[in-house]
């Protein structure tokens, strides 16, 4: 289930209204704080859960077969490129795990192409995407064809 | 209404949905469109939207070309043998040659790949020494929690413009000439606004179908569907409605999944080496294949000798066995983890495989204190969901690449990857025939049809397009027509969610997916249907769409959830009409017609094609040729 919020530490920011891909992270109008509307369209994506800066969203396992008592809390730490997870069973037990999200500062990787050069008419009429065949790195430099293959489409039962 | 009514015109190339497929369109639109107006018009927040929205810990379609590891055609003889037969290999080829660039510029762009470190020796790339870390031979594992955010990024830099919040409910035709794409039309979720889009070519990125048929969750859980609760078939509900002939509708998909949170178990069987038993620690599965083999030939399973053929199981026949020996009373399957998990490395990827793409999996043994470490989990079989880009192939029929299907006329009309409606083009869940290609293959169809319908703008077909007003003010009244009905419903009654006059989205839902499972081969009849009860499902089909013009909201959120379920219903009868037409049971496992339960592939080695007519509603089927590329021997 869902996601669930802390009514303490919510300030309605609407950062997971923003994200939630489901479109149930909502602002309730009487509190000034997020909820989830429609619990039973939410996918446990931890999208919201990550996206609060102040730890306010939560999940507790869906109540037609999980029962109370445990959680998996998340941080994502953008800056630092990683994310941290905290796993607590049922009956206390803990695991704790650590993953890189990105190798790059975020934003500096990708290329506007409106500042590259023009693609060649030669490559446009050609079968090949951006920055191929370099970006497929054969050493031979070529794409894939029937005739490189040595194939041929041939119709009927082929087995 | 007091909804504003916001019209973008003069588009190039308009996205219809950004998840990987559209993400891969924007990118490559503006490559080859550099004064071209390229907008992306998405349900949700291209951040985080679609299928990879929670994270992805697996590339699952990555040949290794470079390392000397797969060629194309290995790939299309692999996707071949898992759909027993039934796939577009021109298309698949095209799509296999390609996804190798688009996993180099993820890894540029930021993707953390895993590197093997027993395979230093193997030559420098540009990003460091060795191949990537396989999962299994076309898998290649990552830490992928941020997948989504970063290919987003390519798109968003590249793109003129984002309309996050948009449910695209409709797409525009050209009112100057007879089935050619105009546009899309659609309502902000948040604002309400009404939104036209005008634009001379469409790519159709959107998503494929979860919760048609019942899911095994209820309740507040009703969301925990192993595919995302957001896809809700607008990948065929826009193209069906627009009149583009669709491919493999009966293809839908049973996943086997860890019970209860459809945890993933492709890194669990590859990677980890974990195995299935039954409840009483017996191997099940080889001893339901020899009757197995009797309905679908040795073709396709080949008992003696499929050790010494290599050729892998069809995950059909798998599923075969598995509900087999459920049925026989030996259940629950159990995944035999307590081995693997003694490996600290290993555990922690199990574990983190969940972290990075299913979370509630982990959440779920969380709940009920099971640490695989020590328990084997249980597994299940999933309902079916209906889909192009995971490892089944619905969607549209689309044409091929010119020198790879040019001779041959079903499969060419010159655009690649455009529907059989011009300037209409698809990328991921949308495009038929195409399965395998999971999310790199997804962005990588996105990236085929936008450089093709950049073509088809420059080949000068898109001009003198016309969009009437009457068609907008059609459009407008039909989309916002849910809120009219629920204001004006709502004073018959005192209060709740029960009325004589419309039927509220969710319950509509609910009826659909009990529909679509009693009738259609649903977890609860075990997968089975017939033609007797596929006809009573068309009938049910119909008059569950009248009831759905009477489909109230109570507000804009429910607007986007009738929209939703209209879409689903329209991808519904797509599936149950292509179920009837191809009369035998091609995919055991995936589904049974039990008035045909043999494969035959005498009459049906072939594709299935159905055609909306977008004025009676009636649907034609067709039978298309199958042209295979490669042998089935291994190289």
């Amino acid at each position: 289930m869902p996601t669930f919020v802390y009514m303490t530490r919510c300030d309605g920011c609407g950062h997971c209204v923003d994200i939630c891909p489901s479109d149930i992270m909502h602002i309730d109008k009487k509190y000034r704080r997020a909820l989830n509307i429609e619990p039973n369209m939410c996918w446990e994506c931890y999208s919201c859960v990550k996206a609060c800066p102040h730890q306010a969203i939560d999940v507790r396992g869906y109540a037609d077969f999980a029962p109370l008592g445990h959680s998996v809390r998340v941080i994502r730490d953008e800056e630092k490129g990683t994310i941290a997870w905290k796993i607590k069973f049922r009956d206390g037990r803990e695991k704790n795990f650590l993953s890189p999200i990105t190798t790059k500062p975020w934003g500096s990787t990708i290329p506007d192409f409106r500042n590259e050069a023009e693609p060649t008419a030669e490559a446009r009429n050609s079968e090949l995407l951006a920055f191929e065949p370099e970006s497929i790195r054969l050493d031979d430099g070529g794409l894939h064809t029937l005739e490189s293959n040595n194939l041929e489409l041939i119709e009927g039962v082929y087995y | 209404m007091s909804y504003k009514t916001i019209i973008e015109d003069n588009i190039d190339i308009l996205v219809v949905g950004a998840g990987l497929g559209g993400t891969g369109a924007a990118y490559e639109a503006r490559h080859w469109g550099r004064d071209k107006k390229v907008i992306i018009a998405e349900k949700a927040n291209i951040d985080r939207s679609g299928a990879v929205a929670q994270g992805l810990y697996a590339i699952n379609c990555y040949m290794g070309t470079r390392w000397g590891e797969n060629n194309p055609e290995d790939h299309v003889r692999y996707a071949r043998m898992d759909l027993m037969g039934m796939v577009r290999e021109d298309l698949a080829f095209d799509m296999a040659r390609h996804v190798d660039s688009a996993v180099h510029k993820f890894e540029e762009w930021g993707l953390p790949l895993m590197k093997d470190p027993k395979r230093a020796e193997l030559p420098e790339g540009d990003l460091g020494k060795g191949a990537y870390m396989r999962e299994g031979r076309w898998q290649i594992m990552i830490h992928g929690e941020s997948y989504k955010p970063i290919v987003a990024e390519a798109a968003k830099v590249n793109a003129d413009k984002t309309f996050n919040r948009i449910m695209v409910t409709h797409l525009l035709m050209d009112d100057a000439q007879d089935n050619r794409v105009a546009g899309a039309v659609g309502f902000n979720v948040r604002t309400g606004n009404y939104h036209v889009f005008k634009s001379k070519t469409v790519v159709v990125g959107a998503g494929g179908a979860s919760n048609i048929f019942k899911p095994r969750s209820v309740g507040e859980g009703a969301g925990r569907v192993w595919y995302a609760p957001w896809s809700s078939g607008s990948a065929y509900g826009l193209l069906i409605e627009a009149g583009a002939k669709m491919t493999q509708m009966e293809n839908r998909i049973v996943l086997a999944r860890f019970k209860d949170g459809y945890g993933p178990v492709g890194a669990y069987f590859l990677h980890l080496k974990t195995y299935t038993q039954n409840a009483y620690g017996d191997e099940y599965e080889s001893k339901w294949f020899p009757e197995l083999a009797e309905r679908v030939g040795k073709a396709y399973l080949d008992t003696e000798n499929q050790h010494f053929s290599h050729k892998p199981i069809p995950t059909c026949l798998r599923n075969h066995a598995f509900i087999s020996e459920v049925a026989a009373g030996r259940g629950p399957i159990h995944m035999v983890t307590v081995e693997a998990f003694q490996d600290p490395h290993l555990e922690e990827v199990g574990w983190e495989n969940f972290l990075g793409m299913t979370v509630g999996q982990a959440v779920l043994w969380a709940a009920t204190d099971i640490d695989p470490k020590y328990i084997n989990p249980e597994l299940t079989t999933s309902e079916p969901y209906v889909m192009g880009s995971h490892a089944t192939g619905c969607g549209a029929w689309c044409s091929g690449p010119e020198d790879i299907s040019g001779k041959i006329p079903e499969y060419f009309w010159g655009y690649n990857r455009m529907t059989t409606v011009d300037g209409l083009f698809g990328a991921g869940d949308s495009v038929g025939g195409t399965p395998h290609a999971f999310s790199s293959g997804s962005f990588t169809e996105g990236r085929l049809s936008a450089k093709a319908a950049c073509k088809y703008i420059d080949d000068g077909k898109a001009e003198g397009i016309n969009v009437s007003q009457k068609q907008i003010d059609d459009r407008k009244e039909q989309i916002f027509k849910p809120l009219e009905t629920y204001t004006v419903g709502r004073n018959e009654i005192v209060g709740g969610t029960v009325s004589p006059s419309y039927i509220l989205p969710f319950p509509g839902l609910q009826r659909l997916q009990k529909l679509m499972d009693e009738y259609a081969g649903g977890v609860t009849v075990q997968y089975m249907t017939n033609d007797k009860l596929l006809n009573m499902g068309l009938h049910k089909l119909k008059i569950l769409e009248e009831d759905l013009e009477k489909v109230g909201a109570e507000d804009i959120h429910q607007l986007l959830r009738a929209w939703e379920l209209k879409h689903r219903h329209r991808t519904s009868e797509c599936v149950v009409h292509h179920t009837l037409f191809r009369e035998e049971t091609r995919w055991p496992g995936y589904y049974y017609r039990g008035d045909k339960m043999k494969l035959d592939d005498e009459n049906w080695h072939v594709l299935t094609t159905s055609q909306r007519d977008r004025s009676t509603g009636e649907y034609k089927m067709e039978k298309q040729p199958l042209y295979h590329l490669v042998g089935d021997a291994e190289k």
